[in-house]
């Protein structure tokens, strides 16, 4: 409230005057421009589809939704499956999504509800968001020579102690899908806690007075009232950080052992698509690219449900937490 | 008088440089493009830069993009020559209609290395690699592998496979050879550039030969094959293998070069063709001291095509089998035995 430009106009301190036709010209200019851009995503975007459709047109043909249910990548007899390669996909993400998700929005909450000094909060922020500068390459070779020993003998005791329970039922080698998942994780955290921080700042001072006014205690005002406020931003940064995590490729492809395995074991190798396509793409035969188009329209076709679905569980919550229709 | 003889130096240096660029305005700013196998390209690199630099007015390029695709792009007549792993089979020397000549220029090792704490010499029997990369073989403790290393105690530790994930001649050559030396290995998984390896729990892949090597030095108990030049320049412990004669025998360009020297070459022609075939696998060399995984790696160019390229080209072969040669052990590869180096350049005569 330091400055009301409303106040400024009506006490005559600055001049005003309705728009000259430059004025005009300038919104409309800009306004084309601004339509123009948003088309060319859309185009851009159907041009993609449309290009991967057409190069993968064989492959469906041939394969069809076997290719889906297939178990099996194997260039010598043709046989092209990416089941495992969706199962791990799947898995990893949503795996990652928990870990990272559950940490960014706790983070979002550490740096915005006060519990810290406003300058310690901006360090905290930058370090945060720091770590989406890192390249995806560097993340996979921390994970082999940092992360896959540091994890290795907590993984060996779990498997050793609780080798009954499906998640422990082998014991992690080296690359498996739990430091994928861990690594995704933290590749996820910056863009959750960004997007949830601002969630949470948007929400109007008043309506943590009105709560803190009403006898409510700090947990109570955060948990009761700001969370389910905030919900929708939360869900926007969560569904974009599992897109992330569903088309990440390099740091996937050197952690997640690449064998198509269907397995819960949290230790087990995996495969994912990503990672698939970065691995056989540079070396594939004609035969095999049709088949690896097919795999990369499935894997656009699991991140479009994916936005979709989050975007609907977003309205509902905003219908439900914000009144709005 | 000192002066003039500055002078008339200068001259004469002037002179020559003058002579130099009329020489070598016979090639007038011709391109060499070639295309092909990623297990070679690190030499071929060097060489054709050394020789670039040697002989103004050649320049080459090499992509590196895989045997498969330089099989394909020599094909489509879009490269002058391509690089192959897998040399040509007859099917795709017959879609060639300028002639196809097989050369190999020069040829590596693929060695198999490990991770195993404090354990500094490793033979590994006939009978038992094959096991092991099917999965069949799953503890260092094995009584197998115990028996043929008797110094040494093998620790009591499970066997991580890690392969190539992506299709690579590498894998094209170790998988021949385990299939050659293995009737199992031959029925379930095969000699190919992107194998299908058994599903056991223990394999895990990893990409390029970096990939491999980073995933064996972060895992104990791990087990895989590199190029011997990637080996070699990241000191990788690496096993003994037991070849054809019983013997156990380490990597080296020693062991390389009696690998292939007992190989034999085909006798005849390439289909349809008067030039002679060179293609030749040590897919389980038969010498006494041989290493028992070496193999060739082939150079495709065209029978006939312009007098000025073919001139060129048949310099550059010369250039790449002999002076080349030289630097080929200090990178990890083979030297050419000399008989390969006279059938290779007898074959390259035939470039029109």
């Amino acid at each position: 409230m330091v400055h009301d430009p409303f106040k400024d106009s009506a006490s005559g301190k600055t001049l005003s005057a309705p728009p000259s036709p430059s004025d005009y010209m300038k919104d409309s200019v800009f306004r084309s421009f601004a339509y123009l851009c948003a088309l060319s995503i859309i185009l851009l975007l159907a041009y993609i589809v449309f290009e991967l459709g057409s190069q993968a047109l064989p492959a469906i043909k041939e394969h069809g939704l076997g290719f889906i249910t297939g178990t099996t990548w194997d260039t010598n007899q043709n046989e092209f499956g990416v089941l495992p390669e969706i199962w791990g996909t799947l898995y990893s993400s949503l795996l990652a999504l928990l870990i990272g998700g559950g940490l960014g929005v706790a983070i979002a909450i550490f740096l915005t509800q006060g519990f810290m000094h406003a300058k310690i909060e901006v360090m905290f922020r930058t370090i945060i968001e720091l770590l989406a500068a890192i390249p995806s390459v560097v993340y996979g070779l921390w994970g082999i020579y940092v992360l896959i020993p540091l994890i290795r003998p907590a993984a060996h005791w779990l498997h050793e102690t609780f080798g009954w329970f499906p998640l422990f039922s082998t014991d992690l080698s080296g690359p498996g899908l739990a430091p994928a998942a861990l690594v995704l994780a933290i590749m996820i955290l910056p863009t959750v806690a960004a997007i949830s921080a601002d969630a949470f700042r948007r929400i109007p001072y008043k309506v943590k007075e009105a709560a803190y006014g009403m006898g409510a205690t700090k947990w109570e005002v955060i948990l009761k009232v700001m969370l389910p406020t905030a919900s929708s931003g939360i869900l926007a940064g969560l569904v974009l950080g599992f897109g992330r995590a569903l088309g990440e490729t390099m740091a996937l492809a050197m952690l997640i052992g690449n064998v198509n395995d269907i397995s819960v074991s949290l230790f087990a190798p995996a495969n994912t698509l990503a990672s698939l396509l970065a691995s056989t793409f540079p070396e594939a035969g004609e035969i095999e690219i049709q088949a690896l188009m097919y795999a990369s329209l499935v894997l656009l076709l699991i991140t479009f449900v994916v936005n979709v679905a989050g975007l609907a569980v977003q309205q509902y919550t905003m219908r439900k937490f914000e009144g709005k229709k | 008088m000192k002066l003039f003889a500055k002078s008339a130096k200068s001259v004469f240096v002037i002179g020559a440089l003058i002579g130099a660029m009329n020489s070598s305005a016979a090639y007038a700013d011709l391109k060499l493009i070639g295309s092909g196998a990623s297990f070679p390209a690190p030499l071929y690199n060097k060489w054709f830069k050394d020789y670039s630099k040697q002989t103004d007015g050649v320049r080459i390029d090499y992509q590196s993009k895989g045997s498969g695709a330089g099989i394909q792009d020599f094909i489509n007549e879009t490269v002058d020559f391509a690089g192959s792993d897998a040399a040509m089979k007859d099917s795709e020397i017959e879609q060639v209609k300028k002639g196809v000549i097989l050369l190999p220029v020069t040829a590596g090792e693929v060695v198999i290395s490990y991770n195993l704490d404090g354990i500094q010499e490793l033979k590994l029997p006939r009978d038992v690699y094959p096991e092991i990369f099917l999965g069949n073989i799953t503890n260092w403790n094995d009584p197998k592998i115990q028996a043929a290393n008797p110094g040494v105690k093998l620790p009591d530790q499970n066997i991580t496979v890690v392969v190539r994930s992506d299709s690579s001649g590498t894998s094209y050559v170790f998988t021949n050879h385990l299939a050659a030396i293995s009737d199992n290995f031959k029925e379930q998984v095969g000699g190919a550039k992107a194998p299908n390896w058994p599903s056991a729990g223990t394999i895990v892949k990893a990409p390029k030969n970096d990939g491999v090597t980073a995933t064996i030095k972060q895992t104990p108990g791990a087990i895989g094959y590199v190029e011997y030049g990637f080996a070699k320049l990241t000191k990788m412990p690496t096993a003994m293998l037991e070849n054809q004669k019983g013997n156990f025998i380490e990597a080296g360009g020693e062991t390389g070069a009696s690998a292939l020297a007992t190989t034999d070459f085909p006798e005849g022609n390439l289909p349809n063709s008067d030039v002679p075939d060179l293609r030749a696998w040590a897919t389980d060399p038969s010498g006494d001291d041989a290493y028992p995984i070496a193999t060739f790696t082939w150079l495709l160019v065209y029978k006939n095509q312009g007098e000025e390229k073919a001139k060129a080209l048949k310099d550059l072969i010369e250039y790449m089998i002999t002076t080349g040669q030289e630097s080929s052990e200090a990178m990890g590869y083979i030297p050419l035995p000399e008989n390969v180096v006279e059938k290779v350049r007898n074959a390259a005569s035939m470039i029109q």
